[in-house]
């Protein structure tokens, strides 16, 4: 019988050695979010002045949309070839091994989110002041997008056209985080200090690391009996 | 002494039992909320400044106190139906999604009938204002939810965890009047204290929040008689009841 470590770990390499395998899914996401970005000067205005003024809820909100386009993914595959149920039937504690899923998805989707997120401010011509809170912002945010989504993706999974529902559902929960993620950069690109709110997302994401695992493992026991 | 709260798990005999307070609520509430209309509408003294378009109070803030208070009802009937398995919460937080999102669209929409001769618009992005729109929104996922499912019982449980989940959201949601403070004004009625409203205005808000609470309970209690009976169809007390006499 595996450890739980070994469980845990295990279920982090399978995750991403299959997201290794199908390279092209990984990046579909960091091209939607490109995307989405580029066509923001196209549809309001390329001068760099309105650009800036808008730049960091521009690049929250398509990160947001770029997660969540990803978040279907994240039992769903498991679940059509049967993985999923292997998964609970197993001995182990299935929220570890929803935390592990979790995990090797934020490490596919939200990180390289996260890591693109400067060229796309240089783009916007986000002032330079704003791109530290932006990246330490959606290293943070995009870790509660990922948790909170789980819930999401796990009470739909079973579902026929889920993703549209899950989209219907999770993003209210995002709003927090939103709020508070740009406007640390807000108010970085304005002079002051944003430590205080940088601090309220970090709360959002322990508290989520907190509750979703527990709250996803339920929503999968739920959702794959529906 | 316990032996009330396993006969709540019983769904007989809650439909027989709220059956009989079915008609008092209902005189209760009319009472209540005709002379709130009446006195609030007709005789409360005029705003100096808002004039008489302020009277819309009496409809916007019991609404808007119920669509916050119904989410809590929601949650916690999901939660106690979740953790002791008992049947009739799960009818009770079914019955009570749709109830909160009309409440929640009719503060809503006083408020932005209100807003209009105000403010000068009928939409601000207000923190309350948006905050109330989150929470039509974290309504209308749950009902989106629930009708999602093929099975009564699925649909219950999966929209329990999502209202759970949802109810982080909340304390936001109260305290996102403290956090930006833009056009609407401060919260009117505090629990502590003085409310900063004059007293003639007051008393007959007080009756409306009474009345819209008896009125919440009434259709409450209607929407899950409703949904007992569909869902015990095959009980042999719901097919006597069915039965013409």
């Amino acid at each position: 019988m595996t450890t739980l470590s070994g469980a845990f770990f295990g279920v982090i390499r399978r995750d991403l050695s299959i997201a290794m395998r199908h390279r092209g899914d990984l990046l579909n996401p960091l091209f939607f979010f490109l995307i989405v970005v580029t066509l923001v000067p196209l549809s309001i205005s390329p001068e760099p002045a309105r650009l800036a003024a808008m730049a960091p809820g521009m690049i929250w909100i398509s990160a947001l949309l770029a997660t969540l386009l990803a978040l279907d993914n994240l039992f769903q595959d498991d679940f059509t070839d049967g993985s999923l149920v292997q998964l609970m039937l197993s001995p182990q504690p299935l929220w570890l091994l929803v935390l592990a899923k979790i995990i090797a998805h934020w490490l596919v989707t939200g990180l390289p989110v996260v890591l693109f997120s400067p060229l796309l401010g240089l783009m916007l011509s986000l002032p330079e002041e704003g791109f530290a809170p932006l990246l330490l912002g959606l290293v943070l945010g995009t870790a509660v997008f990922s948790l909170l989504g789980a819930v999401g993706a796990a009470l739909t999974v079973a579902l026929h056209k889920g993703s549209v529902l899950l989209s219907l559902l999770v993003m209210p929960l995002y709003v927090p985080v939103l709020i508070f993620g740009t406007s640390a950069v807000q108010r970085a690109v304005d002079g002051m200090s944003y430590g205080g709110v940088m601090a309220m997302l970090a709360a959002a994401s322990a508290f989520s690391l907190l509750v979703a695992p527990f709250a996803a493992a339920g929503a999968l026991k739920v959702g794959i009996n529906g | 002494m316990w032996q009330w709260f396993h006969k709540l798990g019983s769904p007989r005999w809650f439909y027989q039992i709220s059956g009989k307070f079915l008609p008092w609520l209902a005189l209760a509430s009319m009472v209540l909320i005709v002379t709130g209309v009446v006195w609030g509408l007709a005789f409360a003294p005029e705003d100096a400044r808002q004039g008489n378009s302020f009277r819309i109070i009496y409809i916007h803030v019991p609404a808007s106190f119920l669509a916050l208070a119904g989410y809590y009802v929601m949650a916690a009937a999901g939660a106690v139906g979740m953790i002791w398995k008992m049947k009739l919460a799960d009818m009770v937080m079914v019955a009570a999604a749709p109830l909160g999102a009309a409440l929640t669209f009719i503060a809503l929409f006083t408020g932005a009938v209100w807003g209009k001769p105000t403010w000068g618009t009928y939409w601000i992005w207000d923190a309350r204002i948006t905050s109330m729109l989150v929470l039509l929104f974290l309504y209308i996922g749950i009902i989106a939810l629930s009708r999602s499912f093929s099975t009564r019982e699925t649909s219950t449980r999966a929209c329990a965890i999502l209202a759970l989940v949802g109810t982080v959201n909340i304390p936001i949601i109260y305290k996102s009047v403290d956090w930006w403070y833009t056009l609407h004004q401060p919260a009117t009625i505090k629990l502590t204290g003085a409310p900063s409203m004059h007293p003639d205005m007051f008393k007959p808000l007080l009756v409306m929040i009474l009345g819209f609470y008896c009125f919440y309970a009434l259709v409450l209690l209607l929407n899950t008689r409703t949904e007992i009976l569909l869902r015990e169809g095959r009980a042999t007390w719901v097919k006597e009841l069915a039965q013409p006499k």
